[in-house]
């Protein structure tokens, strides 16, 4: 077993909590989890990604090497573009719709959009629509997670398990981001 | 024993902990900052691991704390050994008492930093032991390992991480905790005074060592020699570069692999490779220090590397550009197109210090230049803003100011946060002041370290004090608070002090809109 996750997005989305939910639940399987992450710029709403590679045997390097991603979970649509390079050509991107535009140029929307449809393997979804849906802005990430899920390769019960452990100490909050990933889910 | 999902950083901090540290040092700086903030969340409170003002203060109280015999970590970025410099070099003459293990982290490609200086070369040069870990275990490991080296030799050691390490979390087995060490002054008390006749002898002993450091190497069990049938090739990877390797060759190796992990090198080892192998090549982070080693000034054709393009000479390595030296190529499936434009990080909606550009922009017009520091403000130099001439170095602001004013520039303005003022800037404008320099010092008081995630600064409710202490004429010391309602009133204030024939400070004060936010997050709680 081994799958390798791309996790893009801007600062402030959410982008550890998603790689903190998907490492501990795989770690939960008693699997080999490497992790990257990119800190020190991500507060000032610079581009941010993490690497979460799953292995049932030893993994070496903290980053994926391009081209052998199966999975790109992109919180924003231009973001899992930029690490396109690392999508495996049989891997699926997984994208919420909904463009943060913090620069001035950025690309047409819809050309954007257009090149994820493109792609062999993709779902885009309005994550952030869902998760106001839910009383929970932030939550959108979760969302994504649970509309990315299949990909992922581990049973859904242990990524609801890290969920449910990651948020534990606040049952309000563990609950609205457990519908997020139910919603996320129906949402394929 | 526990089983911990932990970074590079957060592993070096455990695995000190786990050693019975008494103490941790550090300044804040990326990609180094989470060793001590682990510190801060994990020991008692009876470990000390508050803030330091600089790299070279938490280095010097490390080495106190070595001298009383206990056990202390210190941590910084990599620039930040070069202003820990002194005491660095210095405490490798004098040696250490309880163990001391310095921790640097390295940023090759620059993600967040200005240069990608090699800290193995601050190791060979002032004679000390190196470790570089290839994974997180590793660097739990060399921690306890560090520090008994440490106190086998009486000599300071230093753990070199590089940014994808530092930044990479895996499971990490703990170790059982030792205790702390006892109250234990130095057996021989002129070791530590380094006057030149104690220094000679201390120097002498320092050069005695390196053969039992190299031994140390030799034996080392973080470096190994692999075997390959494939011997037309040798490979020999370093730290990180060890893990790109073996994700290669998961199983069997085709060519012999030299994994070095601990400096100085070890010259039997290394021999023995080459030997053995038609040609070597070596995958290292940083910059070329084992290649151009084994290279020599006429470049033995053997030897591969950075320096003969087999690998790019700068910047980190990748999997794919240690692939492409091994002969492999990794091919990506999509291409992302022209459609992608960059994010750059900016300043955040709100920052006090877009309004404090502004202001000074208008207050300036065409006239002189800015010279500007390290932090978040440097990103005023980008679009929109374009508002600062020079980012060079903690405290370059000041002393590059006072220059350009002597040089005749006018107006000479300095732009440098609250912390970076307290980590260099003191000095800088103690010059200014005795010469009755005509520069204008504007501190950027967002009262945080904002740029590593806003850390306590030890300028808070400081500043005038400091800036009075130190000379500057009160009338001269200026205080606004940069928001649009008091635009105008702030170019007038910044308009006067630029003016002024002499010294002035303004402080330009509103916190940190990011810890501002946090603050009213757990209110709300």
């Amino acid at each position: 077993m081994r799958r390798e996750i791309v996790l893009a997005g801007v600062g402030g989305q959410g982008l550890l909590t998603l790689a903190a939910v998907i490492s501990r639940a795989a770690l939960d399987q008693g699997l080999f989890v490497k992790q990257s992450e990119v800190h020190g710029m991500s507060q000032r709403g610079g581009a941010v990604e993490s690497h979460v590679r799953i292995s049932d045997r030893k993994i070496h390097s903290p980053v994926i090497p391009k081209g052998r991603a199966d999975l790109i979970l992109a919180m924003e649509p231009m973001e899992g573009l930029r690490h396109l390079e690392y999508l495996a050509p049989e891997g699926a991107m997984v994208a919420n719709s909904v463009p943060v535009k913090n620069i001035s140029n950025y690309p047409d929307e819809e050309e954007i959009l257009a090149e994820i449809r493109s792609l062999p393997r993709h779902l885009l979804l309005d994550a952030v629509t869902i998760a106001r849906e839910i009383g929970s802005l932030r939550s959108a990430n979760i969302v994504l997670l649970g509309a990315g899920a299949e990909f992922i390769g581990l049973p859904e019960g242990a990524l609801v398990r890290a969920i449910e452990e990651l948020f534990g100490n606040r049952k309000e909050l563990a609950e609205v981001n457990l519908e997020a990933f139910r919603r996320g889910r129906a949402a394929r | 024993m526990e089983r911990m999902f932990l970074l590079g950083d957060e592993a070096v901090a455990q695995g000190a902990l786990d050693s019975g540290i008494s103490g941790a040092y550090a300044y804040p700086g990326t990609p180094s900052t989470e060793i001590l903030e682990y510190v801060q969340r994990i020991a008692p409170a009876s470990i000390h691991s508050r803030w330091s003002t600089n790299e070279k203060t938490a280095l010097e109280a490390a080495l106190g704390m070595s001298y009383a015999g206990k056990r202390a970590l210190v941590s910084m970025k990599h620039v930040g050994l070069n202003v820990a410099a002194d005491p660095f070099i210095n405490a490798a003459i004098s040696g250490a008492n309880g163990g001391l293990l310095v921790a640097v982290a390295d940023d090759p490609s620059m993600h967040s930093s200005q240069n990608e200086q090699d800290s193995r070369f601050y190791a060979d040069f002032a004679g000390v032991p190196c470790l570089e870990p290839s994974d997180p275990q590793e660097a739990y490991d060399m921690a306890g390992y560090g520090f008994e080296l440490s106190e086998r030799y009486r000599i300071p050691v230093l753990v070199r991480l590089v940014t994808r390490l530092a930044h990479s979390r895996a499971p990490v087995e703990r170790k059982k905790a030792r205790e702390e060490n006892g109250l234990r002054l130095p057996e021989d008390s002129r070791r530590f005074v380094l006057l030149p006749a104690n220094a000679r002898r201390n120097y002498s002993r320092l050069v005695e060592l390196q053969d039992a450091f190299t031994a140390a190497s030799e034996e080392s069990r973080f470096n190994r020699l692999f075997p390959g049938a494939d011997r037309t090739l040798g490979i020999i990877a370093a730290g990180l570069g060890y893990a790109y390797v073996r994700e290669l060759y998961p199983d069997e190796l085709p060519h012999p692999l030299l994994k070095l992990s601990q400096y100085p090198l070890p010259r039997e080892a290394v021999k023995k490779l080459m030997e053995s192998c038609d040609e070597v090549v070596v995958i290292e982070d940083g910059y070329p220090f084992i290649e151009s080693r084994l290279r020599g000034l006429f470049g033995d054709p053997r030897v591969h590397g950075r320096l003969d393009g087999r690998l790019p000479r700068i910047g980190e390595l990748t999997p794919e550009a240690v692939a492409a030296a091994l002969g492999i190529e990794i091919k990506p499936a999509f291409a992302p197109g022209d459609l992608v434009a960059p994010r750059p990080p900016a300043l955040c909606p709100g920052c006090p210090h877009a309004d404090t550009f502004r202001a000074l922009k208008e207050a300036l017009g065409d006239r002189g230049r800015v010279f500007s520091d390290i932090g978040c403000y440097t990103l005023a130099a980008l679009p929109p803003y374009e508002a600062v001439d020079t980012c060079i170095e903690m405290g370059a602001s000041i002393g590059m100011a006072k220059g350009a004013a002597d040089a005749g520039l006018h107006p000479a303005v300095a732009v440098i946060g609250d912390s970076t003022f307290t980590h260099s800037g003191i000095t800088g404008l103690l010059d200014c002041v005795q010469e009755g320099t005509p520069v204008t010092v504007v501190i950027l008081d967002n009262l945080t370290v904002a740029m590593t995630g806003g850390q306590p600064s030890q300028a808070t409710d400081q500043l005038e004090s400091i800036c009075r202490g130190l000379g500057v004429d009160p009338d001269h010391i200026r205080v606004i608070t940069p928001i649009g309602p008091r635009h105008e009133e702030n170019v007038q204030v910044l308009r006067e002090e630029i003016d002024h024939p002499g010294v002035s400070v303004v402080i330009a004060r509103r916190e940190c809109v990011q810890t501002a936010a946090r603050r009213a997050r757990r209110r709300a709680k």
